[in-house]
């Protein structure tokens, strides 16, 4: 439909989170309605603490077609995972 | 003054907060499942709930302070058209998506300069209510000034069913301002503000959204009346009839 208004990527930070995360998207006009709309459809139970919105066209994603040329060559290089290391107890949050 | 007439004189304004609340709230939430979009859909529903809780929060106190036992509940469910005493503007059909959002917009402009004002309420029940809903009410305003400038200022229809809109709607704003009795006596108590000292704040606060919004505002003109004292339109009758069936039908019924 060519009336229709642009998507957009939604990014929220909840209550414990350190990072923002992808919780979905949604149509809007333009970012500020996006944000507040994005308020209303995916916070109402209180996720959230910050909220990005990302135009859907302005994100440039990987082909799942190019999965095996991206990512199978790190399966077999075990000594660059970082599993050899005990994680101190202080740290949280990871 | 006696503590009994201040008591009365609360107790209708209670009243008049709540029943504005809860009538708008109804309205707003007759889009659900109707609205031009998903979003949208989602939004009115959240204000609805908002307007809906605020409600349960003056009719509460309203409930309390008359001391005969009723609750919330009761006043919402079991009173006639002529004991509310919301707004004419709130009761009015919804319209068109622009008109509920206009209408929404005058509205909430006046509800967050009383709110402002009633955050330093003489009455500490007032108070808290009034600190709690304020967020809301605040939020309200951002979203419904936002839309009615993008459709204000948008295409050729959307401009045209928004001035139409006002043009509609504005004959119900001066009702916002108008001073009751009880208002007098509230306001010498410092409970509430003298709805007609919001006038000139109201206007303030409209107009460089209206002008953002390319929107003509009308002349003063004539005001719709009656609303506070009990006085309503026919459309009244129906809301409470829909809003009201469950509980006249089947008393005390829950779920």
């Amino acid at each position: 439909m060519k009336n229709e208004w642009p998507l957009w990527e939604v990014f929220i930070r909840g209550q414990h989170g350190l990072a923002h995360r992808h919780v979905g998207s949604l149509h809007a006009p333009d970012a500020e309605v996006a944000l507040k709309s994005a308020r209303d459809v995916y916070t109402r139970r209180n996720e959230g603490l910050s909220i990005w919105v990302v135009k859907a066209e302005d994100i440039t994603a990987s082909s799942p077609s190019e999965k095996g040329p991206l990512f199978d060559p790190s399966q077999d290089k075990v000594y660059r995972h970082p599993t050899f290391f005990p994680m101190p107890e202080e740290l949280k949050g990871l | 003054m006696s503590d009994d007439t201040l008591n009365k004189a609360l107790f209708e304004f209670l009243c008049r907060m709540g029943d504005n609340t809860l009538v708008l709230g109804h309205r707003v939430s007759e889009w659900c499942g109707h609205a031009p979009v998903l979003e949208e859909d989602i939004a009115l529903a959240n204000m609805s709930l908002d307007l809906i809780g605020q409600t349960q929060l003056w009719l509460g106190l309203a409930g309390e302070l008359e001391g005969a036992g009723r609750s919330a509940d009761d006043l919402a469910y079991l009173r006639d058209a002529f004991d509310f005493r919301n707004l004419l503007l709130v009761e009015l059909p919804n319209g068109d998506f622009g008109k509920t959002l206009m209408r929404q917009f005058l509205f909430d402009g006046f509800q967050s300069l009383i709110l402002t004002e009633l955050t330093r309420s003489s009455n500490e029940r007032v108070k808290e209510i009034a600190l709690k809903v304020k967020k809301e009410v605040t939020y309200h305003l951002e979203r419904s000034s936002d839309l009615v400038v993008r459709l204000g200022d948008g295409n050729e229809e959307s401009h045209r069913r928004m001035q139409q809109a006002l043009n509609e709607l504005w004959p119900y704003v001066g009702e916002m301002f108008i001073d009751e009795p009880e208002d007098k006596l509230l306001s010498e108590a410092a409970i509430a503000p003298l709805p007609s000292s919001l006038k000139a704040r109201w206007e303030t606060l409209m107009r460089p959204y209206f002008a953002q919004a390319k929107l003509n505002v009308p002349d003063e003109g004539y005001a719709h009346k009656g609303g506070k004292h009990g006085t309503h339109s026919e459309h009244l009758g129906f809301i409470l009839a829909e809003m009201q069936f469950l509980q006249r039908a089947y008393p005390g019924s829950t779920w």
